[in-house]
């Protein structure tokens, strides 16, 4: 019984019915953005709005995929039927990928558990861009909670906070000082912390640089836009010490979110979120056509003058900022 | 970005190693190829069960399997891989790579396993041999 030229429609409802290889295809209809994308889009956004999306973000070897395992086993233990989307970068070059973390979460997980492995696919913010349709996806075929483990990560990739209810950020020993802790960007949007290694030296110095972040926070009037403060988790991934802790700290935050209006908030944000990435994508695609020199007549001209330096590249890009609107 | 991801939909290719068999070198070599060749690898390494590899190959949509082969299991593992990918309604080919002496290369091609690489193959033979597995499949129908 292949899927082969059914329609959308009639693989969707196979998906309904739990037959996981009909979802495995609708994500790829959605990853590729293939003509069925649309179709599969708008009946996933009539039943989702219900599942707890929960990202698991932090550095590479921090121990993501090994606590998003951890997690997905005590999920699988209280009988939820939980969903994972593993991101790892796409090759620059070639486009190529190696995605690695499903052989961490297998073993554990519960056979209800859905394991989706995505490559970012030339996006930029630490995840795809196709990964709000396949949460939306997951939540209308009954997954809850969904976890989103992120590519490992820096201090700028924040497109994880627009996509969770609820952000993880997984810090581990050895990173670094309280400066560290202090600069802009994703820590500032955790919703809660969680020191992984905790066996290893140094992980107590690390609770206590992102406390004094977090008074400072209190202090510079920052965690006013929350109204909460996140709290900070102590795990050993590969031994799953802590983990229990962290989901409870996961269930309160969803909690509170829900109780202060914060989530339906958040909810509107992402919503908007995705209608922004989209469109910028799309403009993204139509400039890479122009300076490619196949949609409006003189741009090579422009470059032209700017490899020969007789133009300068802030003016270039004034100039054809110019003409944007024909694209 | 690529041009190999914008032209043709991207290949995604589970890579495992069957049951009992430690020597991962090879596996790793071949998950690298296929990625510079603009692939998208599924890598489940060591001490797979067919089980893991049809849940792999039907939540992440493969559309092929690679299996690396190097402790003289494949003409037991392999044809059962193939049978229970069919089982499963996957339509996906099976290659396999590592050692297949030569006497038991047609035979292991009769079982419905789609190509066998052994040592010596070109990083391109090794990429090409997958890009027309995938297509034969592909071709056979209009892709879903």
């Amino acid at each position: 019984m292949s899927l082969r030229g059914l329609p959308p429609a009639d693989i969707f409802d196979k998906a309904l019915g739990g037959e996981r290889r009909a979802l495995g295809r609708l994500i790829t209809f959605v990853e590729r953005d293939a003509a069925e994308a649309e179709t599969v889009a708008e009946l996933a956004h009539e039943r989702a709005g219900n599942a707890h999306v929960i990202g698991i973000t932090g550095a590479p070897g921090s121990g993501k995929s090994t606590l998003t395992g951890q997690l997905v086993k005590l999920l699988g233990e209280a009988g939820k039927r939980a969903a994972v989307l593993a991101v790892d970068p796409s090759s620059p070059l070639t486009g190529g990928a190696i995605l690695g973390d499903r052989v961490r979460m297998e073993d554990v997980a519960s056979p209800d558990t859905f394991i989706r492995s995505m490559a970012t696919r030339g996006h930029q913010g630490g995840l795809s861009l196709a990964v709000p349709g396949v949460v939306r996806l997951l939540d209308a075929t009954g997954y809850d909670p969904i976890v989103i483990e992120t590519v490992g990560v820096g201090q700028v990739e924040v497109d994880i906070a627009g996509t969770a209810d609820t952000t993880v950020v997984v810090a581990t020993p050895g990173m670094g000082d309280s400066v560290q802790a202090n600069k802009a960007g994703l820590l500032e949007l955790a919703d809660l912390f969680v020191v992984n290694k905790a066996d290893r030296p140094g992980a107590k110095d690390v609770r206590r640089d992102l406390d004094l972040m977090l008074d400072l926070s209190h202090v510079s009037g920052q965690d006013q836009r929350t109204g909460m403060r996140p709290e900070i988790i102590m795990t050993t991934a590969l031994s799953g010490e802590g983990a229990p802790e962290m989901w409870d700290a996961i269930e309160r935050h969803r909690t509170a979110i829900t109780a202060n209006g914060q989530l339906e908030a958040r909810r509107v944000n992402r919503d908007i979120d995705e209608v922004r990435n989209r469109l910028m994508a799309d403009l993204e695609s139509r400039v890479d056509l122009m300076l490619a020199g196949q949609s409006l007549a003189g741009v090579a001209e422009v470059l032209d003058a700017v490899a020969a330096r007789s133009l300068s590249p802030t003016a270039a890009a004034t100039q054809l900022a110019a003409r944007i609107k024909d694209l | 970005m690529s041009d190999a991801s914008t032209s043709d939909p991207q290949i995604r290719v589970v890579l495992a190693k069957l049951g009992f068999d430690g020597h991962d070198r090879g596996i790793k070599i071949v998950a690298r190829i296929l990625r510079d060749a603009g692939m998208e690898v599924i890598f489940l390494g060591l001490r797979q069960s067919y089980k893991n590899v049809v849940n792999a190959v039907e939540q992440e949509d493969a559309d092929a399997v690679g299996l690396s082969m190097h402790n003289a299991s494949h003409m037991t593992l392999a044809p059962k891989m193939v049978d229970a990918l069919a089982e499963a309604g996957l339509e996906v080919p099976v290659i396999v790579g590592g050692i297949v002496p030569d006497e038991d290369i047609d035979p292991l091609m009769k079982t419905g396993v789609a190509a066998i690489l052994g040592p010596g193959a070109s990083a391109e033979e090794v990429a090409q041999t997958v890009r027309d597995a995938v297509a034969a499949v592909r071709g056979s129908s209009p892709q879903a």
